[in-house]
Formats: C-alpha cells, structure tokens, sequence
C-alpha cells in the first residue's frame, strides 16, 4: 500500500484552494536548471542482491577498520569494551522494539528497565530524578537550557568555550530565532573555565551558567563555590558529562550545588558508530521535576500489593498538554537506554571505579611519556581524566595526516573548533589502548 | 454540587471573591469534581501582573492539567502556598481553604460584565453534566 492517502479530487481540491493549476507550480521556487523535470535519473542497471552485498563491501573498505587502528580519538565519542551480555540481551524478543512504549503499562520489563536506567543514573549523578533519556548528550544540553529559562524565566545564558563545540551549536539551533542570549565564557592556561568571568558577568538577567566537567580539553572543571553564587541571583547551574565513565572517579555534579546534570552515555556500552544513534541523560532536582523535558519511569504497587512500573507525571507531555506541554520531548532512546542499563548493572560500581582508575592510570602514562618528546608539551595545566590537549610543533591536522600512514589516529585537531588552538591534538586513551600503543605513539610522534 | 450566591463565576469554571478592590479566586466545586484528585497547583508569583483572561496558573489532577484564567486583571497580592503541600485542598474546600490567589483590581470598579451570577453559572454546569 502506498502511503499516499490523497485521492485525485483531493488533491484537485487542494490545488484549487491555493490557487494554482497542477503539482509542479509548487516546485516554481526551485530554479528549473536544478529540477530534474522529465529527465530520466542516470542511474546505473539493476544488480542482483549479492552484487549489492559486495558493492557495499567495496565501498565499505574504503573506511580504515577500526579494528586495524589505533585509536586516540574521543572528543565526546569514547572507545569503551562492551561486554558481550548487552548485544545477547538487548535482541530479546521481550525488548524487540527500540521504541518508548505507548501503552505503557503492558510493558513492564521495559519499564523496569527505564525505572533502573534512571535510578543508576540519578546515583551517579548525585541528583534526585532522570528522565527515561534523550537523544544524545547535545540535544539534553539544549533541552536543559530550555528547561533553565522556563524555571526562572531569565533569556541569558554563560557558556563555557569548553562545552563541547557540538554541543553548543546545539543549544544555538534550538535557541535561534528567539530573544534568547548566549555568552561564551573563556578558559585560562590551566583549561579550566575563567570562574572570574562568570562571576563578573552575573546579574539578575542569567539565567543559567553552563559548564562540562571533564570539559573538552579532558580538564576536570572545580566549581565548588560556583553554586551558591548563582543561587544568590536565582541563576541555576548545569552541568555536562560528556564522559559519564569520569563518575566513576569524580564527586558526582549533585553534590557540587548542580540544578541540572545532562549528558551522553554513549560511553555505557555504546559503539561508537559513527556519531550515534547514543543516548543522552537527563537529571535534576525534584523541586523542579515539572519543569523537567521527557518521559519519566516511576515504581508503584498494583491492585494485589504487586511491584510494577507505571509512566508517571505524563501531564507534562504533548499528548495531554499539546502546545502547552513541558518540551517536544514525548520519546526517549530505548534501545540505547536498555543498552547502557545493562552495562552499568554488569559494571556494578565497584567495577565502574577500576575502569575508571584504568582510564586515568593510562592517560597518566600518555601524558607523560608524549611530554618528554622534543618540541611537544602539555598545552594545559589542569588535572584531567582520560583526555588530554598536546601542543604539537607544527600544524596539529599536519601530524595527525602524517600517523594515518602507520593506522595511528593521533587524536582530534582542534583548530577546526579553536583557531587559536591550531598546534594541538585532543588525545584520549581508555582501557582500550594498550601500552605499546602509546609507546608507539610517542614513537611516531618523536620521528614527525 | 455547591454554587454560593455570594460569588461570581467564569465560563471556565473559576470564581470570585470580590471585597473593595482585591478579589480572591480559586476553581468551582464542578471544576474539582471533574478534575479528579489535584495533585499539584502551579501559581504565580506575588507581585505579578495578571490580564484578564490570560493564563493565571495550572492545575494538575492525575488525569489531566487544566488551564486557570484571569477573571480579572491586577496585581498578585497574595497566592495561597498551603497548595503547595497540600494540593488536595482545592477538593476538599473548593470556595475555603481551596483558594488560589488575591488580585488587587487594576481598576477600583471594573467591568463584570463578562462574568456569570450563580444562578447564571449553575444553570451552564446543568448543562454540561
């Protein structure tokens, strides 16, 4: 069946109501050189489905495996092991939709599922709620923006340069075309946020103050103090995670004064696939729960006494409230959510802190041994995780093109995203890279 | 279902308490009944100006959330913030300890042409039943 509902007359109807003579009057806006009219496609003749198979495989190699590299990318996108349980477990038929549920209530495994989601989250987060999470960590970011201005009503928002540069493209698309204002705020020479600029620039019109902890330089923010400041002129505080696995080691955003904790779990068993599709949290305090963007899981007892699950404060949501409604958020990352629920239950927290410890003690081991090579320094000061920032002695896309040849992906060049940081490499080691990956590394980069 | 005489009331369902130029508003005994069990009222802040029938607050029941208007335009001069923990008041004592918030009129002697006398508003709710 075709899933065009219109009939002739409807569209003949259509037509008429607007006022022109046929379909194509519709298209007058598109300059005719660029319509393709009644030329046919120059498409090439039909191929039988294992030609197809091994067209795509033709074009596929043309990527490097990834299996066959070594890594150093991460910049917001981090190569984690998955254990072999969440792919066995996430095919269950009984999960076999990647969706959120409408009639929710049948679903329970699924439910329960959100409801562990959240409250693994909310434990890491150090936060009282969670949503049943959002897209990807960028668009939670743009959602809690949202969220601030609807709590306090403030147009005004102080963005540290050091949120992920995707992150704040993000947050501007879902603010364009409104009266809303974004300031970014500097970092200094150890990578953290200019704390003073903040606190300079604070009045009553701020509505929120964004920071990301470890921040994209892989430098973790301190912002102790930061939180009752804002509180004193109403302004609220969010904070982002863009990689969640740093709670493992970290004071959690919550007990730091944070509002409103956002940010991607993509590291909790996700590939890293191309960009997505990942999964993205969502936290804050219960005072402001109403205000909160999604879906929300909630545990309750049934008729006979019974545990089970229920989808609770839907009152917010478009399907009751219609334009109303607290977001344009009716959904959550089903699939990814049950995907990274499963790894943090295998994980356990325990095992989340080793890993962590690993990522740190093998990050240490890179910093250290890339600092002793001629030419090549630490381009920031402050404590990190598993990121680092290397000052290159010449242009950084120069050298990461130059260790391509030896399936060396030297990390992320940032002048793309900072001019003035044109020299430098954002590096990540996890658990993943392996010593003698570094050693090589540092090799390569010394003969550079 | 109870509609006092000493009131008046708004097609959607709020009513007024008016005394020299303040008027205090809540939701009707129809409107709770209809409602469901409030869980929560959303009201605004002291000092805000309210226009006449523009959004003055929400309430939410555990079906559904219901848009309260202004009857009348003014200032906030007081909210009722026993709501805040005890949102099952508006059931219980809809035209009492139910209420909502006081406006001091804008204008002294205003306009109520727009609103309904409670024979006017029990005869709409008949109607609607």
């Amino acid at each position: 069946m075709r899933f065009i509902p219109h009939t002739e007359q409807d569209i003949r109807e259509m037509l008429e109501t607007i006022g022109i003579q046929n379909v194509d009057q519709l298209f007058t806006g598109i300059p005719a050189g660029l319509r393709l009219g009644d030329t046919p496609l120059r498409l090439p003749s039909a191929l039988s489905e294992s030609e197809v198979v091994d067209k795509l495989r033709q074009i596929q190699k043309r990527n490097p495996d990834p299996e066959e590299m070594s890594s150093f990318l991460g910049a917001g996108a981090y190569r984690h092991y998955s254990p072999a349980v969440i792919g066995s477990l996430i095919q269950r038929g009984e999960f076999s939709t990647s969706y959120t549920p409408y009639q929710a209530e049948v679903s329970q495994g699924t439910l329960q599922a959100i409801f562990e989601f959240q409250t693994m989250i909310a434990m890491l987060t150090g936060m009282d709620v969670v949503n049943a999470s959002m897209y990807d960590g960028a668009s939670a970011l743009a959602e809690a923006v949202l969220m601030a201005h609807r709590i306090n009503k403030k147009s005004e928002y102080l963005i540290a340069s050091s949120v992920h540069p995707e992150y704040r493209q993000t947050v501007e698309t879902y603010l364009r075309g409104t009266n809303h204002q974004l300031v970014n705020v500097p970092y200094d020479s150890t990578g953290k946020t200019d704390l003073k600029f903040i606190l300079k620039n604070l009045n009553n019109r701020v509505s929120a103050v964004v920071l990301q902890s470890p921040n994209f330089f892989g430098i973790v923010e301190e912002y102790e103090e930061l939180g009752k400041e804002l509180a004193e002129q109403g302004t609220l505080l969010i904070v982002v995670v863009a990689e969640p696995l740093s709670l493992g080691i970290l004071k959690p955003p919550g007990e730091r004064l944070a509002d409103i904790v956002v940010g991607e779990a993509q590291s909790f068993g996700l590939p890293v696939s191309y960009g997505g599709p990942y999964a993205g949290f969502f936290a804050t305090r219960e005072k402001f729960v109403r205000q909160m963007p999604g879906r929300l899981a909630g545990e309750t007892v049934d008729r006979r006494g019974r545990r089970s699950f229920v989808l609770t404060l839907s009152t917010r949501e478009q399907f009751i409230r219609r334009e109303k409604a607290t977001s344009n958020i009716c959904t959550n990352q089903g699939l990814c959510m049950l995907a990274v629920t499963i790894y943090l239950a295998v994980m356990g927290k325990q095992g989340l802190r080793e890993l962590a410890l690993l990522n740190l003690s093998k990050t240490d081991y890179m910093k250290k041994k890339l600092s002793k090579i001629q030419g090549f320094e630490m381009r920031f000061s402050g404590d990190t995780f598993n990121e680092v920032v290397l000052k290159c002695p010449k242009p950084a896309n120069q050298i990461r093109d130059a260790l391509l040849e030896y399936k060396i992906l030297a990390g992320l060049p940032l002048g793309s995203y900072y001019p003035e940081l044109d020299d430098s490499l954002l590096l990540c080691a996890t658990e993943l890279n392996t010593v003698e990956d570094i050693d090589l590394l540092a090799d390569k980069l010394e003969a550079v | 279902m109870e509609v006092p005489n000493d009131l008046l009331y708004t097609h959607e369902h709020e009513w007024v308490r008016l005394k020299g130029n303040r008027a205090t508003i809540g939701i009707t005994d129809f409107a709770q009944g209809q409602l469901g069990d409030v869980v929560f009222v959303e009201l605004p802040a002291e000092e805000a100006e309210l226009a006449k029938e523009n959004t003055l607050g929400v309430v939410e029941s555990v079906k559904t959330v219901s848009d309260i208007y202004a009857p009348v335009s003014g200032k906030v001069v007081a909210i009722n913030k026993d709501l805040e923990t005890q949102p099952e008041l508006v059931n219980i004592d809809p035209y009492g300890k139910g209420w909502m918030v006081e406006i001091e009129l804008s204008n002294p002697s205003p306009d109520m042409q727009h609103l309904l006398s409670s024979d006017q508003y029990g005869n709409q709710c008949k109607n609607q039943e």
